[in-house]
This record gives C-alpha cells, structure tokens and sequence, in this order.
C-alpha cells in the first residue's frame, strides 16, 4: 500500500520511493527505505504529514501516493 | 562567481579580495540569524543575490569578513535559496555551521556534507535547552570525535556558548570523510581546483558539472546513502533518548493542521491579519500618512512651490481657485444624493463637468506644473502613493508575514490549503503571494519568486493580477458595499453576488490555466519547523530588510507610470482615450459616460479607479462596475512588475487578457440584470 492509503497515527515502514528527486529530499531529513515514520496528520485528499524523530514533514497526495510503505 | 550587490561605501570597510571569509551554515530555522547578529556588530549590510529575492547578509568580524546564507538542508540546487547558498559556501575560507541538537539526523547531514567538501568547520550544537527539553542527552566530545571537528554547545537565544565560539572559530579545521570519497575527489582534482566543487560534481550538480564542463556521471544516489549511513551511525552513538515528551508547541502545531481546529486557528489568523492590515494601517495609519500628512501637508506645499516657479501669479490662483470649487462641488454632490434632490444633483453634475474641462485646459497649457505637481503628478501623486500609501501598507505586511514565518505556522498554512491550491494547478506554497496580493499585487507578484516552477509562477501571478483586489481598493470596495458615513452602500444581495462571481472568476481562471498550461504542478514537500514565539530583532530585521528592497525594486516604476500619465494629460491624449471608450462603457456595461474616466484611472491605480465609481447611486450599477474594476488591469506598478517577471510577451498577454475578461464578465452580469 501507498503513504497515502495510512491510518493516521499509525507507524509505518517505507518500503520504496518511487520518484527520484523525492528521495534524495528525503534522505537529507532521515527518510530512506527501511525508515519506521509515524502518520502524524492526514488531511483528505491532501498532504500526509509524517514524523520521524521529532521531525515533521509534509507531503503533497502526489507524492505520498508514490511512496509503498507496510505497517 | 560573485554576484552580489555590494554597497560601494561598505566595500571599502569589507575587503572581499583580501579578508577571510567565514560563512555560516545551516538547516532553516536552526537560529542562525541570532549568530550573525553576534559577529557583526561592527558592520553590516544586506544585498540581494543577482537575479533572486535572496537576502545575503554580510558583515565584518574582527578582520574576517563574515557572511550569512540562507538555510539549507543540503548544498545542492534545487532552489534559488540552495544556488545561493551553494555559490557562498564554496567560496568559503571558514564554515561555521549551526546544527539543532534536537534534530541531528537531519542537520548532520548537512554537516558531512560539508566534511565531504573538505572545508575547515567549527560546529555550533544549538537549541541544546530545547534538547534537553526534549528529553535526549547529547555526549557532545564524542560527536567532535565522530566528525573531527570542534563542536561547540550553544544556546544562541541566550548568549551560551558565543564565548568559546569566538575564541575556536580560526582553528577551524576539516573534518573526518571516507578515504574513498577522499580518492574519488582527487581524482578529479586537478580539473575542479577545489575539493567542495569535486564533491559537487560528483554529486551531479547540473550548474556546476557545467562550470568545469567535465564529463562525470552522477553519483548522487549512492553518495547520499552512505553519507545518510554514517549521519545515522554517529548520532546513534551520541544521542540517547531519556524520555519521549510531546511538548505544548507540538500539539498547537498538531493542531493548526487539523481539518476543524485548523480551519478555526486559520480564521482567527486572517481575522488578526485584516485587525491589523485592514483597520490599524489601511485604515487609521494611511488615513493619517495619505489623508493628512500628504494630501494636507505635501501636496499644497509641492503644488505651492512648483506653482511659484513656473506660473506667473494669475494662472496659479485660478487653478487653485477652480481646484476648490471642484472639491465644493464634490461635496454638495454628495450631499445632495443623499437627499435625493434630484434637481440639485442635475445642475451639481453640470457644474462639475465645467470645472473638470476647466482643469484640463489648465493642465494643457501648463505642461511643466502638471507632470511636476499635477493630479497625476511625479512629485504629488507619486510621492503621496509610495510614502502615504504603500509603505506602511508594505511595512504592515512583512510585519505580519514576519510573524507568521518565524512562529512556524506558514509551512502548517500551506499543508492545510494544499489540497485547494492544488485544484487550480498551485501547491499549499503558493498561499503566500496569494495572501501577500491581498495587501499589494506588486508585493504578491514579486514574492512568486518562490514557487518551484515556471508553470506555478505562471498561474499564480495571473490570478493575482486578474482576480486579488488589493488592500487599497479593498478600502474603496468595502465603503461603496457596505456603506459609512455618507455612503449608504448596497444590501446584501448584491454583496453576494459580487462575491460570488469574484470568488467564481478565481475558481475559474484557476482551473483553467491549470488544464490548458503544459507540465504538471509540483507536490508539496516541506519540512514543518517547531512552533516557536518569534523573536523581535528578528522581525525588525525581516521588516527593514524586505522593505527596503520591495520599495527600491518597485518605486521606479511609480514615477515611470505617472510620467507616462502626466504626458497623456498634457497632450491630450487621455481624453482621447477616454471617450473612445464610452461604448463599451454604455452599452455594453449600462453604465454612465463618465465611469470611464474611473477606468482609465485604474490603470494607474487601482484605488483611484474605484474610488472614480463613488458617485454611482444604483446598487446594481454597482456591482457591474465594481467587478470591472476588480478584475480590472493591475495598476502601473504591478504591471511593470509583471513585465519584468513574467517577460514582455506574457505580461501584456495577461494585461490584456485581464481587460477584455473584466468587460465580458462586467458586460454578463449587466446583460443578465437587464433582463430582469
């Protein structure tokens, strides 16, 4: 399943990155393939806020759709 | 590459060439400002990168000359804010960079990467109270250890630290990096000339590979992970978490992006924003700087000085003469409609029309005084609007927009409206020109400088220059709707829909330019920092700093558009205009003759134009006009501005586009209301 399809408040691992350019912003925050992150706020139809840490990062429906992740 | 702007006086106080440039470094919101504050208190200036909004600030510290960058994740090029940052670090003598305790993961990265590039690095661990807040325990001789630089434990809002700071910055030295990045580097060396644009290349930076035209394929991907992995190394071996806290700052930050709880702190953020903006400087600060000081003060005074000088006695006292009457007749007029003495209204509206002829005959027989100190003129005008008008509006605006940044809530903003911007081809970043465009289309214009792509930018300086009225004619709008003190207004009806169809237009163009512009918009993708409370210097700074550049870019352009103007009056040109424009005017749009006038002065200025429609007395000849002139051309400034944004072609494709769309929605409404 996508960050997209994530239960808010649920942990999650991201299992690919599937565009590029995303992941290399990622990995500057911490985020890579095999990171646990939190679901820490959802909003419908738009970004996913994800917290890794006592980071907090947005993340467009375009991109969160792109990246597979499993609980 | 150097391309700053410097300020000649100050060149001879910093010496670039000759003096060790010491640059500080670091992720956004980590309090760098604060540690520039503290090394240059002798000297200070701001430039504006070439070609950028990008502040640089640079000052000097003992004999260094001391630089400040914008905050970065990463040297790389994905943004204006990391081109400039990037050009400034590799031109570094000595990095200092700022690393928040509580987010290591993030800021090492940065760091390595400046290891990597093999610059000499002082390490400054800031927020170390807000860390242990936190509840995690830095051991920060070990991390010095891990990296192989001096890392200094800071608490910058408080003065901690600074000391021994000031006394290890010069043995800055180069860190720690993995022999097999250390070969790959030199083996390029000898073409690169420097380790920092080696490590760059590397990495695949499009403008610098294109600098040294070297022909090397990116290895960006792998260089970040391992990189990523000895980050992830170190700061397990230095971190421990004590205890997870979940402190006050998150859950307000929790909150602002909630659906309910966030829609509610977002009113109660524009209710503060119009509180300030809309009353306390668009209202009580401009009335005293345009109302009194200027027209009061300046504008006689000018009028009186320039008159003295070039007319003889006579012709200045009938211009004064006529210029009274026509303010009394003005008066009686509105008087007189509110009475609804029609008769008195009739001969009033003659009688005005005889001054106003008599005005213009005035102007074109005295050219000099009319560009000088006319209606329209460079040193009435144009003065009464950049310092009467726009600059508290302007300083009112970064002020709050200040605010704003600094608390932490713009980035949670943008995520809540993101899915609604997305709609019209825009992403949650671009709420702020939007908001911005409220206050001055100019200001909102120039501030799409921050959107990621040409499209975005495209889209968004179309909406503003169509559909965002800005804070002056807001004033104007509201008075003529909802009516004070002589102005009875329209009922609510009518608001509505000229709401409505505003709010229809901007839907409208929005999804529009959204199917029909080739690309796609760019998701959102933003770090949320901590909310904190903002700092005052730092406000002030922001304020100044942006104020001065806003008014230097967009003032030119006042008096350029007044001159233009002024020239039309004397020769007669603007009357020409007008009249040729009285067709559509009437039988398009069911207005009267005169409210053409009132559209030709929008062009200048949008305020004007709708302060022209004041003496409309049906409701809906209201609406009709008020939409016309809402969805009107930007004024001369913003649209100087957008030609020199957008380009000449696609400025004047959108001015025009913006005149023939007021009409036909203006000429719809009308049409349908006359049906009925």
């Amino acid at each position: 399943m996508s960050l997209g399809d994530v239960k808010m408040g649920s942990i999650i691992k991201i299992n690919e990155i599937r565009d590029l350019s995303t992941k290399s912003h990622l990995i500057r925050f911490g985020i890579e393939e095999g990171t646990e992150v939190q679901c820490f706020q959802k909003i419908y139809k738009g970004p996913v806020v994800i917290k890794f840490n006592r980071q907090e990062i947005a993340l467009g429906h375009e991109l969160a759709k792109n990246i597979l992740v499993s609980i | 590459m150097h391309t700053h702007h410097h300020n000649s006086s100050l060149n001879n106080e910093i010496d670039f060439k000759n003096n060790r440039k010491i640059v500080l470094v670091g992720n956004p919101n980590v309090g760098k400002s604060i540690f520039f504050g503290h090394f240059s208190k002798q000297y200070t200036n701001v430039s504006n990168y070439a070609g950028t909004t990008i502040d640089i600030h640079y000052g000097k510290w003992r004999d260094n000359v001391i630089i400040d960058t914008p905050g970065i994740y990463s040297v790389s090029s994905y943004n204006d804010e990391e081109k400039v940052a990037r050009d400034v670090v590799l031109e570094a003598d000595i990095i200092i960079n700022i690393v928040d305790a509580v987010r290591l993961e993030r800021d090492l990265f940065l760091t390595q990467q400046l290891i990597d590039m093999g610059k000499p690095i002082v390490v400054a661990l800031n927020f170390m109270d807000e860390a242990e807040k936190n509840g995690l325990e830095i051991d920060v001789n070990l991390l010095s250890k891990e990296l192989g630089v001096i890392v200094i434990p800071t608490v910058a809002r408080l003065g901690k630290g600074f000391k021994e700071l000031d006394d290890l910055i010069l043995k800055a030295r180069s860190g720690i990096r993995s022999n097999e990045l250390k070969e790959r580097i030199n083996e390029i060396l000898n073409v690169t000339k420097s380790e920092a644009n080696a490590l760059l290349i590397l990495e695949g930076d499009p403008e610098i590979t294109n600098r040294f035209n070297i022909g090397i394929l990116s290895d960006k991907d792998n260089i970040y992970l391992k990189r990523r992995e000895k980050v992830n190394h170190t700061v397990s071996l230095v971190v421990k978490e004590l205890d997870k806290r979940t402190t006050f700052s998150v859950r307000i930050g929790k909150w602002s992006i909630e659906p309910v709880k966030g829609t509610l702190i977002l009113i109660l953020v524009l209710y503060l924003l119009y509180l300030v903006i809309g009353q306390l400087i668009a209202r009580d600060l401009v009335g005293l700087t345009e109302g009194e000081l200027m027209s009061k003060h300046w504008n006689p005074l000018v009028q009186r000085t320039i008159g003295s000088l070039t007319l003889d006695n006579n012709s200045y006292k009938d211009f004064q003469n006529i210029n009274n009457s026509l303010l009394l007749a003005e008066k009686e007029y509105i008087k007189a409609k509110i009475e609804k003495n029609s008769v008195v209204i009739g001969e009033l509206r003659n009688r005005i029309k005889v001054f106003k002829d008599k005005i213009r005959d005035f102007e074109k027989s005295n050219p000099v005084f009319t560009i000088l100190a006319g209606r329209f003129g460079l040193l009435t005008m144009t003065i009464t609007y950049i310092i009467g008008l726009l600059l508290p509006l302007v300083i009112g605006f970064y002020f709050m927009l200040a605010l704003l940044e600094d608390s932490g809530y713009l980035p949670r903003l943008a995520t809540l409206v993101d899915s609604l911007l997305m709609k019209i081809g825009l992403n949650g970043r671009a709420v702020i020109p939007l908001i911005l465009g409220f206050g001055c289309v100019t200001l909102g214009t120039i501030s799409t400088r921050l959107l990621t792509t040409s499209r975005e930018k495209r889209i968004a300086t179309t909406i503003l220059n169509f559909t965002i009225p800005c804070s002056a004619q807001l004033g104007v709008i509201t008075v003529m709707l909802i009516g004070r003190g002589d102005n009875p207004g329209v009922s609510k009806g009518y608001i509505i829909l000229f709401v409505g169809v505003l709010f229809g237009v901007f839907i409208f163009i929005g999804t529009l330019l959204n199917k029909i512009l080739p690309g796609k918009t760019h998701p959102l993708l933003i770090d949320l920092p901590p909310m904190r409370i903002p700092k005052l210097k730092n406000i002030l700074l922001k304020i100044v700093n942006r104020t001065y550049f806003f008014m230097k870019e967009a003032s030119p352009w006042f008096f350029i558009g007044a001159f233009v103007i002024t020239i039309l009056q004397v020769t007669g040109g603007l009357e020409i205009w007008e009249s040729s424009w009285s067709v559509i005017t009437e039988n398009w749009l069911k207005l009267p003759r005169e409210t053409s006038t009132a559209f030709i002065m929008g062009m200048i200025r949008r305020d004007f134009g709708a302060a022209g429609l004041m003496s409309l007395d049906d409701p809906f000849q209201i609406v009709v006009s008020l939409l016309v002139i809402t969805l009107f051309v930007p004024c001369i400034a913003s649209f100087m501005i957008l030609l020199k944004e957008r380009g000449i072609k696609e400025g004047l494709l959108v001015w025009v586009g913006a005149l023939g769309f007021s009409f036909l929605i203006g000429g719809i409404v009308a049409q349908i209301g006359s049906i009925f």
